[in-house]
């Protein structure tokens, strides 16, 4: 028995170490390629040069990190009044038969490949931006648009399972001391389910900034800093996934320089994210 | 007492046994350190068992490469985009000849399949583009030349661009239509991304040192461009004139219709060749399939795609 203990308990430490190694791996070897071209480049002109011409040797990101953070904000924008009030409904208005139906339907949402959505958003939104508002079409708010909806899955049932974890006193307290029905969820339940919350919009940011498949096809891929929600951009999962395949040399270093970058920005928000919400938890 | 008897009826086995188990352990230790156990011989099944998933995605993955090498003759051609689809048109031809013979043919770009060849990555590597010179070591053969044609929307009433409004239209120096001759609105650039064979021909046959414009859209293979391009009456774009279709328009230079007529006579001149690159001199299957592309068979196929055949001498 005891032995049987000790295989189990190994081959469990086994299967759990490979998937860090994995991560470790990748991210040896994305700062191993990365970083001759970002001390060859200097980081300085890396991160905040406004030009990407490869052929020249020109390897600034700074157009990219700006799109990046637009289309984020852009489809949290969207994201989050949508998410946080099918959320609400879900949990506290809903009849339990109609929610059955939305809550799959929702998770479905999460189960469509990337690559509809931005076909999808092709065929569909693209066409709609151009002839109403004008630009290509091919334009940071329709990509915004989409990633809009691809952070809803995550942003629903993550919120959803935070407000339904509360202990029930919450919501009958409130309600014996007279509150309405909305006031208990706007006054007690959600800030209650902050932290989960939080959560979930990280998540889903995480998710936004992550995004290439549908971006790639959405965005245009233009290499010029933004100046305005209809004009095409690059973000820079999209600079990785359109010119992997050709690069090779400094071209290819800066691409998982990137990388790097793109590491960087998502371990940064995840921290602050964390940090946050356990500093709310505690006061 | 029974079990005593029955011990040394069986007296040499176990001998054996213990002989062997000893052996075992001392060899493997580090079989010992991971499964926390020098048991080898006494194990149960349950215990083969877990060996078995723990090692059974390392059978699994060994087995197609021993496979491969013994298995019905198959190739990998990978590389170019632009060349892919011909290519893949061509492996179909050869199938189809050799019944059992498989060729398997992948994308990943004209840098990504000359290394593909330089590592044995794939037997042949495509490329859209001539070799840089550190690629030198390597063996090019061209399997046909490629035009790249100029396209816009069928809506577009230009049929006629100089190469100088073409530079200065996909230079950002032009950003009207008007200016080009049609109504006010912007025009949208598309063009290829970095690396791509395509626009370093294009960089190279018409831009000369412009650089295209960074605000143009960029899109990472010819279909993509023939998608945005006709989709969006205002835009303007390159790609391989083999794959212009009805939804878009391929414009004129300086009044020469891209066509291979005009190719094989000089008078287009935007054109570029195909490669087949092979690490060494091509051999065995590989070149059964090189000879089937260069023979009359294969360079029809090509020319009736809108290529032109190899065999011709362009100037």
């Amino acid at each position: 028995m005891e032995l049987k203990e000790k295989i189990i308990g190994k081959s469990l430490l086994l299967i759990a170490l490979s998937s860090v190694m994995i991560l470790g791996l990748i991210t040896f070897f994305i700062f191993e390629q990365g970083i001759p071209l970002i001390s060859k480049v200097g980081p300085l002109n890396f991160i905040l040069g406004e030009r990407w011409v490869p052929s020249k040797g020109e390897f600034g990101i700074f157009p990219m990190i700006v799109s990046s953070f637009w289309v984020t904000a852009g489809a949290l924008a969207l994201g989050i009044p949508l998410g946080l009030a099918c959320t609400i409904f879900l949990a506290e208005w809903s009849p339990p038969s109609f929610a059955m139906v939305l809550r799959p339907a929702i998770h479905l949402l999460a189960a469509i490949p990337s690559v509809i959505y931005g076909f999808w958003g092709l065929v569909i939104l693209v066409p709609l931006v151009r002839d109403r508002l004008g630009g290509p079409g091919l334009s940071i708010l329709s990509g915004s648009l989409i990633l809009g909806f691809m952070t809803l899955p995550t942003i629903i049932s993550i919120s959803e399972d935070s407000l339904k974890a509360l202990p029930p006193t919450y919501k009958q307290g409130a309600l014996a001391l007279g509150a309405t029905h909305w006031q208990t969820i706007w006054r007690v339940l959600i800030p209650a389910a902050r932290s989960g919350i939080v959560a979930s919009i990280i998540l889903g940011m995480g998710r936004a900034v992550g995004e290439t498949m549908a971006m790639i096809m959405i965005l245009g891929n233009a290499v010029q800093m933004p100046s305005s929600f209809l004009d095409s951009a690059r973000t820079l999962t999209t600079n990785i996934g359109i010119e992997m395949g050709y690069a090779s040399g400094d071209h290819r270093q800066a691409l998982f320089a990137t990388g790097i970058v793109l590491f960087l920005i998502i371990m940064g928000l995840n921290s602050l994210a964390i940090f946050l919400s356990r500093r709310r938890m505690g006061s | 007492m029974d079990k005593r008897t029955s011990t040394k009826s069986q007296a040499p086995d176990s001998k054996q046994i213990s002989m062997t188990k000893n052996q075992y352990s001392k060899q493997n230790r580090l079989g010992y350190w991971i499964l926390g156990f020098d048991d080898y011989l006494g194990f149960g099944f349950w215990k083969l068992g877990i060996l078995a998933i723990l090692f059974l995605p390392l059978v699994l993955a060994t087995g197609p490469l021993m496979g491969c090498q013994r298995s019905k003759p198959e190739i990998t051609v990978a590389g170019s985009t632009s060349v892919e689809p011909f290519a893949e048109l061509l492996a179909e031809g050869y199938m189809k000849n050799h019944p059992g013979s498989n060729i398997y043919v992948q994308g990943g770009g004209s840098t990504a399949g000359i290394v593909a060849a330089r590592t044995h990555a794939a037997n042949i590597g495509m490329s859209s583009r001539s070799l840089l010179p550190d690629e030198n070591d390597l063996h090019p053969i061209t399997i046909a030349r490629d035009a790249i044609a100029v396209i816009v929307h069928p809506k577009n009433p230009l049929n006629d661009l100089p190469p100088a409004r073409i530079v200065s239209i996909f230079s950002g120096q032009i950003k009207n239509w008007k200016e080009a001759g049609w109504e006010s609105h912007p025009i949208v650039v598309v063009t290829r991304e970095e690396g791509s064979g395509t626009r370093e021909t294009f960089q190279k046959l018409v831009m000369k040192n412009e650089e295209i414009t960074l605000a143009a859209l960029v899109q990472d293979s010819n279909g993509a461009i023939r998608q945005v391009v006709s989709n969006d009456p205002h835009t303007i774009g390159y790609i391989s004139l083999g794959l212009v279709n009805e939804k878009v328009k391929a414009v004129k230079i300086s009044g020469v219709e891209p066509s291979v007529a005009n190719i094989e006579v000089g008078r287009y001149t935007l054109v570029r060749p195909f490669l087949f690159v092979f690490d060494a001199e091509p051999a065995g299957m590989a070149k059964a399939f090189l000879d089937f592309v260069l023979s009359p068979e294969g360079q029809k196929l090509l020319e009736k795609e809108g290529l032109v055949p190899a065999t011709f001498k362009v100037h």
